[in-house]
């Protein structure tokens, strides 16, 4: 069976399961009480699977597999959540989502997965570092730290049986004991050891476990665990009394210090102090209420999925239509007939409804892109030792498909930004009086024909000293200038190309791709970015962007017989000047606008187009912009502003020079937009 | 055994050329040509074809003719090839032949022809030459920039 056809919607459905998947474990790291969220990871990794395996994608199939047997483990209680199995299985999605962008990109999907397929296989097997409760994770890294043999792992029941027998008197003790090297029936002594222990107390654990022990599969030395009325003192006489002991260290076991240092060592943000909570009561109320509506399902909305490509298609006749409407308008008015009129306007009502509709298909959630975020933020926080929660409000603020699709990468950078200058040490942020963890709100929103992006942390701010200095040194300005900056001036200079205030250059911000890439690729869209911040207190960066790039406004011009369309984003204004007001400099024509001195650009010349009409004694001079330099392009005349479609030039012209692409104009004409960005240099 | 090919014929300086129909997405009429700016010379410039942006190329000046003013009987065959969607202007194009294969020779060595390097063949038919075009040569822009440098 062919299996191409379904291709599209398999990378489409597993895409959105993996979502699933990891958004609902980012909920469940939050609520690892509620198995109702288990089921849901299940379901998703389960329709994976039978999927993957139906296209033939094995090591995708057999990943979430192992995933699958997982998760089935920890919806039926036979593995108890931990730190380290989240980390596991944030691996395994991970993994397959690489595999599936490989399978989208014309891959094969294969993908070495082997660690991840064992690490999964270890949990499966109850093998892992941890097996039960929170609790056990700081034993367990203690015990891996310290190598210490008289810490021992306690699962819910070892832990009441502790906590009730200290209750009733009874003392916990932890001993370690070591048989002499020279000790040839191991076995025996362990039973030995084990009679009188049990003739003074209960043994609750030992490590080995006792069948390992039986078997003779340890070295000299174990340790146990047990609750006993007699003192340390008198039990290791005793266990001394069997030959072929060489030593015995007694630890008493205490409770509360054993718990706290479990907290303290919890490396998990997000389970930290719930982690506390859940020792002292499994379910406490006011984590239930923190739970913040778990296992509610987002209704599914009836929708189907229409390809970019046919919606383009659509757009494309569309657009046909509405230039014939303005033939027909025109008829209609040239030959006065009143029913011909009526008819005519009926349809141009109709035909801007239908335009609203078929710009609006193509508008997409930013949630598309945000999606990610939460994970990212998550791993960031733990590889850079911070506590940060993510809030995102309005994910549903819709953007055009193409904005979407370019503003991911700058998104991320400035999140990395904020996780790695922006918020503080969980140390440092205590000792600034302000709440361990740190917040980022990403937040998006409508206002008139734009949309804004904002990426707001409570962290360190950004150091107006540091920066002045830093681009004092790196020479991006002058010491005269830094004097008449305002304090927005000196933070927009961090988006200055070359320009790094990280001290140290560290794994998440310091990959040589600086600010200045995330303000090229925004204004590259027609959009801007402007920062504000307070030292200590955070900083906000605010991205505003057009709703679509299909659609954008543009100046129309003559220059001779053609028509070129100039982006308004670009311009600053328009002016008329009188030739006589031309300078030269340099062999460059120049003209004193305001003060500045602006470098004058024929388009005629540049553009080589055909001389048909006699030169004017004024100049129509459009003023662009490209960052902070500006340009004076001289056009035979303004023609006027009007939204256009936005369209390539094709695959066959991919560089033609100075120009971004075309539009066409109401007569049917191509007009080409003018690249301002290539022209100023 | 003989095996036929559709072809698309249309004529250049009184000469005859072809291209296979399945190659062909439409025949029309010379529509307003936008210029692109600096680009080479036998792209013409862009024409709206129902709201795709389409590059246009002149055969003529591609073939290295002299150019001629555009008429009433001027076409503009559209061509797809790998994704690209291309029109190429011809002096007339009106007739679609069925032509054995068999009756396709490779083209007769011509030095010092430029035209001959975006011939793939010629196929007499009866009375009729049909020069075959290699598009992809023909389209090539890298082609073109040797020839420029060559001539």
């Amino acid at each position: 069976m062919d299996m191409n056809q379904y291709l599209e919607v398999f990378i489409e459905e597993s895409k959105e399961h993996l979502q699933t998947a990891s958004e609902q474990l980012l909920v469940l790291e939050k609520n690892p009480e509620d198995l109702s969220i288990v089921n849901e990871i299940f379901r998703s990794a389960h329709t994976l699977k039978g999927m993957s395996a139906t296209m033939g994608y094995e090591d995708l199939a057999n990943l979430t597999h192992k995933m699958e047997n997982v998760l089935d483990a920890i919806r039926n209680s036979q593995i108890i959540l931990t730190p380290e199995v989240f980390d596991v299985i944030f691996l395994a999605v991970d993994d397959l989502e690489a595999m599936v962008m490989s399978i989208a990109e014309g891959g094969d999907g294969k993908r070495d997965v082997s660690k991840v397929v064992h690490q999964l296989d270890l949990i499966e097997k109850g093998e892992s570092p941890v097996t039960s409760s929170a609790a056990e994770v700081a034993a367990a890294s203690a015990v891996l730290d310290k190598e210490e043999m008289n810490e021992g792992e306690y699962d819910e029941f070892e832990w009441t049986v502790l906590q009730q027998s200290k209750e009733q008197g009874f003392n916990s003790f932890e001993i370690a004991i070591e048989l002499r090297a020279d000790c040839l029936l191991k076995a025996a002594r362990v039973f030995m050891v084990f009679e009188v222990l049990e003739k003074a107390g209960e043994v609750i654990k030992s490590h080995p476990p006792v069948e390992l022990l039986e078997e003779e599969q340890f070295d000299q030395q174990f340790s146990v665990t047990m609750i006993t009325k007699e003192s340390s003192e008198e039990l290791q006489k005793k266990i001394m009394k069997v030959s072929e002991v060489d030593t015995v260290v007694i630890h008493s076991l205490d409770l509360e210090v054993a718990r706290h240092a479990n907290v303290e060592e919890d490396k998990i943000a997000e389970l930290d102090n719930k982690g506390q909570e859940k020792n002292n009561d499994m379910l406490p109320s006011d984590v239930k209420e923190k739970k913040k509506q778990p296992s509610v399902k987002p209704a599914s909305s009836k929708t189907i999925r229409v390809n970019i490509e046919r919606l383009d298609i659509l757009m494309n006749l569309f657009e046909e239509l509405v230039i014939d409407r303005g033939r027909l308008d025109q008829i209609s008015n040239d030959l006065g007939n009143q029913e011909l009129h009526e008819t005519v306007e009926r349809m141009s009502r109709i035909t801007s409804d239908l335009q609203t509709i078929v710009l609006n298909m193509r508008m997409v959630p930013v949630e598309t892109v945000f999606n990610r975020f939460p994970k990212m933020v998550r791993q960031l926080a733990r590889d850079l030792n911070k506590k940060v929660e993510l809030e995102i409000t309005g994910a549903e603020t819709e953007l055009d498909r193409t904005v979407i699709d370019e503003i991911g990468d700058p998104l991320v950078h400035l999140l990395r930004n904020a996780m790695d200058h922006g918020i503080e040490t969980p140390e440092e942020r205590l000792a600034k009086g302000k709440n361990e963890e740190g917040k980022i709100h990403l937040k998006a929103y409508h206002s008139g024909n734009h949309v804004f992006i904002e990426i707001d942390d409570d962290g360190a701010g950004i150091k107006k000293e540091r920066v002045l200095n830093k681009a004092l040194t790196n020479g991006i300005i002058t010491r005269e200038t830094a004097a008449t900056l305002t304090d927005k001036q000196i933070y927009e200079l961090i988006f200055a190309s070359g320009f790094s205030t990280a001290e140290t250059i560290s794994d998440v911000s310091g990959r040589g791709v600086g600010l200045d890439v995330v303000k090229n690729t925004i204004e590259s869209l027609g959009g801007s970015v402007t920062i504000d911040s307070k030292e200590d207190e955070g900083s906000i960066f605010l991205i505003q962007l057009p709703l679509t790039l299909s659609i954008i406004s543009v100046m129309l011009v003559a220059i001779q017989d053609e028509k070129y369309a100039i982006p308004l984003s670009s311009i600053i204004e328009t002016a008329i000047i009188k030739k006589e007001d031309i300078m030269n400099a340099h062999n460059q024509q120049v003209i004193d606008f305001r003060g500045k001195v602006l470098p004058l650009l024929f388009l005629k010349d540049i553009f080589e187009v055909p001389i048909s009409q006699a030169e004017e004694e004024f100049l129509s001079v459009v003023i662009v912009r490209k960052g902070d330099k500006l340009a004076g392009l001289v056009v035979d005349s303004f023609i006027g502003q009007l939204e256009v479609v936005l369209k390539s030039l094709g695959n066959y012209l991919t560089s033609a020079f100075a120009i971004s692409g075309a539009t066409i104009l109401g007569d049917g004409q191509v007009a080409l937009i003018i690249d301002c960005n290539t022209l100023i240099h | 055994m003989s095996q036929e090919m559709k072809v698309i014929v249309f004529k250049i300086k009184d000469k005859e050329y072809a291209i296979p129909v399945d190659k062909v997405s439409g025949i029309e009429k010379l529509l307003h040509i936008t210029r692109v700016p600096k680009a080479v010379q036998f792209v013409k410039g862009v024409i709206n074809l129902r709201g795709v942006i389409t590059p246009i190329i002149d055969l003529r000046v591609r073939f290295g003719f002299e150019e001629v003013e555009y008429d009433d009987s001027t076409r503009v065959i559209i061509v797809m090839l790998d994704d690209m969607e291309v029109g190429l202007i011809v002096d007339s194009a009106n007739d679609v032949l069925d032509i054995p294969v068999s009756s396709i020779e490779p083209q007769p060595e011509v030095v010092g022809h430029s035209a001959s390097e975006y011939i793939s063949g010629v196929a007499k038919i009866e009375k009729r030459l049909l020069v075959l075009i290699n598009l992809e040569k023909a389209l090539s822009l890298e082609v073109t920039e040797n020839m420029l440098k060559e001539g």
